[in-house]
């Protein structure tokens, strides 16, 4: 008897692991966080929400199809929803319908398919798309709002929610500042820090989430949660967020020792913008970012230490994304120089030096 | 014992379960063995029987011919029915010279060499030569002669035997059984082993996840001061040569060097046994004990396989399939090799025999690479299988070279890895074999180029002979150079010896 297939080489045995199932179990672990600033932010967000994931799946289905690629099969590795989803979280939550759309648009075909679709992007599809939207659409992208929470008094309803997210009215009685726009404004206007810093909230809502933002970021509990979550789960691993946060927290401390008045405190930068949302969920992004451990804590320092330059030193208030962007097109040259060492070799490739026992 | 870390490595699913309370049985005799005269690196065995001939179990039916060879013995008595092409278990389907033996069914031991009496009294050389003699080859699946590695103690300073009972493949029960059942003669193998090696210390490693084997090996080497059974961490590939000595020295064996190096020579626990048969009793290699198993199987078994017992056979004595098998597996599902048929005999390297069913394969069709690093970190030889097989996907394969391509020894542990299920190990092993060819290419142009140069070197020297002859002929006699021909000479001679070297 012949055994109808003799393929291709071992092993005969795989892991559970699949694409689809690692992008899954990240949705998984944004749920809380989401969930949670859906509510906080209202119908607006909510509606923002639905545009951004369901136009970044649609350009996916186009694009795929234009390329001549099975659509269906590939739309079930819900990248394209998990690059929508980020996406969204990274806009201000009351912003304009179009404003997800053209980030759609930009994230997944241009940062996405336009090099050849997943796994093949330098650059990380959902902060491209937000990124060009800030710099294209200064104003519509820093509209922020305090919370209001779903139901409660003051609260957009679904109606009112309809004319903001298609109509962008958003009242101006309801827009606020996020606590590092606030510093960095009243920092150009010569108020110190020291003074500035009476206006954010206190760390225990920052903690908590209870603050203007963008739609995912604020809540920084339930993003821990999540994160802690892929890191049980091992998919994600340490070394990008802690190597990230713990050489932004240092070197802002560091400042903050020599010149309070001019620089904010450690803690401060961990806990406002998009840190914690950055640290677990965007810099680790498995295609942009460095293969080893390394090389991913090289990306996880320089995005830190990136963040906490743009925060101070440019225009922007937020540089988060622009960190991850930059060292982004890094990554391919910290791979190169961040290879494990073979076994049996030294780092040069040549064999070790005989060395017998102790 | 203190062990040492090693890098990477995956826990797979290892279902030993399916076996491992499987007491070793033996297996019917069939009605006709098929010896392969290679069953091992090396060059093949050069055949002693002819077609009609009788023969005795452990009767030489094949000695051993070259400097890595290992002759093969009749496993039992019958008669030759012929010795012609079948094909080898090996996934190319290439037919081997084999022959083929019908058993009588009697059984009968031929007259076999004296045991040796005592041993740790005997020269190292007489031990190797029983065991060249008794055709005895690595067990645990490489299949290299053992005999030759039982003489690296004459070359290299040597201080420990590591007898490797790791057995970290999944489904894989045959050493863990043998270790169970036959504790005293691996131990008693062990010692002579290490007595032919020269080495005052053995180390046995057992995988944790063998609690019995680990009581009863340390029971059974109490009474040996020398000897220690270590259990190790359940981690494939825990077994691998070069990572079991790390773990127990802590230290790497340089690329290009091998383990006896540091003073180690490692040795599968089975073969430890087949050494004791041989010294003891003059029993040669005949038999083995093979795991069949695999969920497509009807009644998985350890059996005790005489060598040349088809796959089918052994499948048979099983129940047969009680699902259709999506790969049958010569060895355990990391680093076996698929066969081409069951017909394929079962030879002196084969571990495990596995019916897998699709869902215990559970290979899925590859998708784009999501540079997730999963490969990079448990690779245990510390290569970037992402980064090299992007190269060999576009046929760069001086750029996979570069980046230590030829230093995988294709675990898998990759390929189980990866989430988008790329076929790694099919890259790689395409990858080596490639560059192997070109290897051999090149070699090949070199020898032709340094050929050719010899030969003009030589028709150049004749026609200055000649020249210097004639030169000479036309005043005096007295004025020919001497001195041409030694050197010319020489010439000659270094260019002959680099032929060889070439060759
Ligand atoms: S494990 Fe697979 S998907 Fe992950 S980096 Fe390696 S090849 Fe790519
Ligand atoms: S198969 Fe080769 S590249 Fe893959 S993990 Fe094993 S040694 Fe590394």
């Amino acid at each position: 008897m012949s055994i109808a297939t003799v393929k291709k080489s071992g092993p005969f045995a795989h892991g559970t692991s699949s694409v689809q199932k690692t992008m899954f179990l990240v949705l998984l672990a944004l749920t809380p966080a989401t969930v949670f600033n859906l509510y906080l932010f209202g119908w607006p967000a909510i509606l923002l929400f639905a545009v951004t994931v369901g136009a970044c799946v649609a350009v996916e289905a186009g694009c795929l199809a234009l390329a001549g690629k099975p659509v269906k099969v590939t739309l079930a590795d819900c990248s394209a929803i998990l690059t929508g989803w980020l996406l969204a979280m990274s806009l201000p939550p009351w912003a304009p319908w179009w404003i997800g759309v053209l980030g759609a648009i930009f994230a997944i075909a241009l940062a996405k398919h336009a090099f050849g679709g997943l796994g093949q992007n330098v650059f990380n599809p959902a902060m491209v798309g937000r990124t060009v939207m800030l710099i294209s659409f200064p104003v519509a992208m820093t509209i922020w709002v305090a919370p209001h929470p779903l139901f409660s008094a003051g609260a957009p309803g679904l109606f009112e929610a309809f004319a903001i997210t298609f109509g962008g009215n958003v009242p101006d009685t309801m827009s606020a500042a996020s606590a590092l726009g606030h510093i960095k404004t009243e920092l150009s206007r010569g108020i110190p820090v020291t003074q500035s810093m009476a206006q954010v909230p206190d760390l225990m809502d920052m903690t908590l989430g209870y603050r203007a933002g963008s739609m995912g970021e604020t809540s920084l509990l339930l993003i821990l949660a999540g994160g802690l979550f892929l890191m049980a789960k091992r998919i994600i691993s340490w070394h990008i967020p802690v190597s990230m946060m713990g050489s932004l927290f240092l070197i802002a401390a560091l400042f903050h020792a020599i010149d309070p008045a001019r620089f904010t405190s450690g803690t401060f930068h961990l806990v406002s913008g998009a840190t914690f949302l950055g640290a677990f969920f965007i810099a680790t992004d498995y295609v942009t970012s460095p293969v080893s451990k390394s090389g991913q804590l090289i990306f996880g320092i320089g995005v830190g230490l990136l963040t906490w330059s743009i925060r101070n030193f440019a225009g922007y208030p937020e540089g988060m994304a622009f960190a991850v962007l930059l060292m982004n097109s890094l990554s391919p040259i910290i791979d190169q120089y961040t290879r494990p060492r073979a076994f049996g070799r030294n780092r040069k490739g040549e064999p070790l030096p005989l060395e017998k026992k102790p | 014992m203190k062990l040492f870390p090693i890098r990477g490595g995956i826990h797979p699913d290892y279902r030993k379960e399916l076996t491992s309370e499987k007491a070793i049985v033996a297996l019917p005799l069939p009605a006709a063995l098929y010896i392969p005269l290679q069953q091992h690196i090396g060059a093949p065995a050069e055949v002693l029987v002819a077609e009609g001939e009788m023969v005795k179990k452990g009767q030489m039916i094949a000695r051993n011919q070259g400097a890595v060879s290992a002759s093969q013995h009749a496993p039992t008595s019958g008669r030759i029915r012929t010795v012609t092409e079948v094909t080898a278990p090996h996934p190319s389907g290439l037919p081997q010279t084999t022959v083929i033996l019908e058993p009588d069914g009697k059984d009968e031991w031929g007259e076999l060499p004296e045991p040796i009496a005592d041993p740790f009294a005997a020269d190292a050389h007489a031990i190797n030569g029983r065991v060249a003699r008794s055709g005895i080859v690595g067990m645990g699946g490489a299949a290299f002669p053992s005999a030759i590695k039982l003489n690296l103690g004459e070359q290299k300073k040597l201080d420990t035997l590591l007898l490797n009972g790791a057995e970290c493949e999944p489904y894989l029960t045959c050493d863990d059984r043998v270790m169970r059942e036959y504790p005293d003669e691996i131990i008693d193998g062990a010692r002579i082993m290490a007595h032919a090696l020269g080495t005052p210390r053995i180390v046995i490693c057992i995988e944790q996840n063998k609690p019995q084997a680990i009581e009863i090996m340390t029971r059974a080497a109490s009474t040996f001061a020398a000897i220690e059974v270590i259990p190790v961490p359940v981690q494939y590939p825990m077994g691998s040569e070069r990572h079991l000595v790390q773990a127990i020295t802590g230290i790497e064996t340089p690329a290009r060097k091998l383990t006896a190096d540091l003073g180690v020579v490692v040795h599968n626990v089975s073969t430890a046994r087949a050494v004791h048969h041989a010294v003891r009793f003059g029993r040669p290699l005949v038999a083995r004990v093979v795991t069949v198993s695999g969920g497509a199987l009807r009644e998985p078994k350890n059996i005790l396989t005489p060598i040349g017992a088809r796959v089918a056979d052994l499948v048979e004595f099983c129940g047969g399939f009680s699902a259709r098998p999506e790969s049958v597996v010569n060895g355990g599902p990391m680093m076996g090799q698929p066969l081409p048929s069951l017909d394929v005999p079962v030879v002196k390297g084969t571990s495990g025999i596995l019916a897998l069913t699709a869902e215990e394969i559970n290979d899925r069709p590859a998708s784009a690479c999501i540079r997730c690093g999963s490969c990079v970190t448990i690779c245990p030889c510390g290569l970037s299988p992402v980064e090299m097989s992007a190269f060999i996907r576009k046929d760069n394969l001086e750029g996979a070279a570069k980046l230590g391509v030829m230093d995988c020894f294709s675990c898998g542990s990759c390929s189980y890895v990866c989430p988008s299920h790329v076929p790694l190990v099919h890259y790689f092993n395409y990858a080596k074999g490639a560059l192997n060819d070109l290897e051999r290419e090149r070699s090949k142009n070199e020898r032709i180029k340094t050929l050719a140069e010899v030969r003009i070197i030589r028709i150049e020297k004749a026609t200055e002979a000649k020249r210097a002859a004639l030169a000479a002929r036309k005043p005096a006699s007295d004025t020919a150079s001497p001195g041409n021909s030694p050197s010319s000479n020489s010439d000659e001679a270094k260019a002959a010896t680099d032929e060889k070297a070439n060759a």
